[in-house]
């Protein structure tokens, strides 16, 4: 995926949407994306994500993955109003220690695409991984609260879920400041903002 | 459990709060014996620091015993430990450099949002101090959670009371590192401004790193004469024009390094600080580096100034041309808390480090509102406040 003309930075950080999206190979209508540095090799990061059960540990809003086989998953996101989104992934490349990428099956509420590349970062330095995704809002009032989800969301959504994956494979957990207050509203063992 | 705990600028409250829980399998417990109210706690009752929330429990300067231990953690129940401000993974990059307050992944993916906003990347997690630096807990409490507790906590030695040891939390290896941070050669002179505990212990490190003059700058007498006894030449600021005074005791040459023991916050009412808080007052910018300007004047060519002084946003007319024209080196950065611990804990119970001189009072948590008024109130008479929570109501002067 190269769409610029003088630069060597991923697609996401285009000014234009329209000349990125023009550089994929599918018909979305917006793409975000996020880089992560983690102090561990390629390969390890890599088998953690292939096998996509272990995602819902560091994905925030998903509910449920579920691995039907070895290229078909089917995601539950949770969505405003106590609902939940559903559909099903398929893993359209898979070079092991290197690259997934997958699309929406057909069908889905929203079509969208996205793959994940893992990097070399300097020696000594683990590896960058690079999440990439192409979705294609969808109008209706389904859209309205979809986009909620996957409109103004990606983007913080892919940079904190990136940030745990992180945290979880440098320390083995996932960090919480969950803490006493005298906020009567809160658990002391739940995360707040 | 009874909380110190931050309700609105000037308004800090002790209430019952649930007691904290082991969340992570590298988390421990501590019971705290006793814990300090920071300089840098006054940024927050003041109001200076965004993010607070109400209900806050405050206190990053904490030590205790421990409790409750996750099954990761290294601690065993029992020890006694002190606890450093900064979170830290001890695994990221940072942490591998040893720059402990960088860490990477101490500050959560939900609040780290915020600092990647302001400073372009997010800053690593610190106790009891604002959403910024992660929303923990602080331990001006009866309890504290200590997250990755294989790494920040440092074991204390029976037979080294808390008076000792506690700052080693944060205000010794901060005046320490302050002080590195310095480059200090032998001959030095060296100028400090601001004598609170930071300022004191960056004196008492400077002349341990082989400075020949320290010259400390303050406006009360109780800490220049503290500065005194440290052996450092005084500046009372509200007596002599301070840039004039260090060109003449420096023989026109200026101090080879100065060091920022004051931040956001400066005293005194020269023109420039008057506008600036004009300013943070209405928003318009948020920092008040009167101090910090007139360092960067002050300093000779060539020389290096160090920051240890807290700063949180902006700062108009920084007086970069002096600072490109005399080729100064500019060093700062919260404490690598981590880093110097050891080391630190091993010249105490040398007895090369004596830190117990600095506290002024005694009290129990009951006290903290009346505490955090007087440490706000009256500096001059409150040098340092440790709050204990076992004890009778009911301030001690120490």
């Amino acid at each position: 995926m190269t769409g610029y003309q003088d630069s060597d930075a991923p697609l996401s950080v285009a000014r234009d949407n329209d000349t990125a999206c023009e550089a994929t190979d599918g018909d979305e209508k917006a793409i975000v994306g996020r880089t992560v540095t983690i102090n561990r090799p390629r390969e390890e990061i890599y088998a953690f994500w292939r096998d996509f059960s272990n995602l819902t540990t560091i994905m925030d809003n998903v509910e449920r993955i579920d691995v039907v086989d070895d290229r078909r998953s089917h995601w539950v996101v949770k969505a405003p109003a106590g609902r939940s989104v559903e559909w099903d992934a398929i893993v359209t490349e898979d070079e092991p220690g290197r690259l997934i990428a997958w699309e929406s099956a057909e069908g889905a509420d929203v079509k969208s695409s996205g793959r994940v590349e893992f990097l070399d970062a300097a020696p000594g330095r683990g590896t960058m991984v690079r999440a990439t995704i192409a979705y294609d809002p969808p109008g209706g009032t389904i859209g309205e609260w979809i986009a909620k989800l996957f409109q103004r969301e990606p983007n913080v959504q892919a940079r904190r879920d990136l940030r745990r994956l992180k945290q979880y494979l440098e320390t083995g957990e996932v960090t919480t400041s969950a803490s006493p207050s005298a906020r009567n509203s809160e658990s002391p063992t739940e995360q707040y903002l | 459990m009874r909380a110190v705990t931050w309700h609105a600028r000037h308004d800090v409250r002790v209430d019952t709060v649930p007691d904290p829980e082991i969340v992570n399998p590298r988390d421990a417990i501590i019971k705290i014996t006793s814990t300090a109210i920071c300089g840098s706690d006054l940024h927050l009752y003041d109001g200076y620091i965004p993010t607070m929330r109400a209900g806050d429990i405050l206190g990053h300067e904490n030590m205790g015993e421990v409790v409750e231990v996750g099954s990761k953690s290294t601690l065993k129940k029992g020890q006694r430990v002190v606890i450093p401000f900064t979170i830290s993974c001890g695994s990221c990059f940072f942490c591998e450099k040893q720059q402990f307050s960088a860490c990477d992944n101490s500050n959560p993916a939900t609040t780290s949002d915020m600092s990647e906003m302001l400073y372009g990347y997010p800053m690593g997690g610190a106790f009891g101090y604002a959403h910024l630096t992660g929303g923990y807990a602080g331990g001006q409490a009866e309890y504290l959670r200590v997250p990755y507790s294989d790494v920040g906590p440092i074991v204390i030695p029976d037979g080294l009371e808390d008076d000792k040891v506690l700052f080693l939390s944060d205000i010794l290896p901060t005046g320490w590192m302050g002080a590195e941070n310095a480059q200090i050669e032998h001959g030095d002179t060296v100028a400090v401004w601001g004598c609170g505990p930071v300022g004191l212990f960056a004196i008492q490190s400077a002349f341990i790193m082989g400075a020949h003059k320290v010259i400390a700058i303050d406006h009360f007498p109780t800490r220049l004469e503290l500065a005194k006894s440290m052996g450092a030449d005084v500046l009372n600021f509200t007596e002599v024009d301070v840039r004039e005074a260090l060109f003449e005791m420096t023989g026109g040459i200026g101090p080879d390094a100065v060091i920022d023991c004051v931040g956001m916050e400066t005293h005194g009412a020269a023109i420039d600080n008057i506008l600036d808080t004009v300013k943070a007052h209405t928003f318009l910018g948020t920092d008040r580096p009167a101090a910090l300007r007139q360092m960067i004047l002050a300093c000779r060519k060539g020389g290096r100034v160090s920051i240890p002084g807290v700063y949180g946003g902006m700062a108009d007319k920084w007086p970069i041309g002096a600072m490109m024209e005399k080729g100064l080196t500019i060093r700062s950065g919260q404490t690598h808390v981590q880093k110097y611990t050891r080391q630190l804990l091993e010249m105490i119970g040398e007895g090369k480090i004596d830190t117990t001189f600095l506290i002024s009072h005694h009290a129990s948590l009951e006290d903290g509102p009346d505490m955090y008024k007087h440490w706000h109130d009256d500096q001059n008479a409150y040098t340092k406040i440790v709050l204990k929570p076992g004890m009778t109501p009911g301030p001690v002067r120490v």
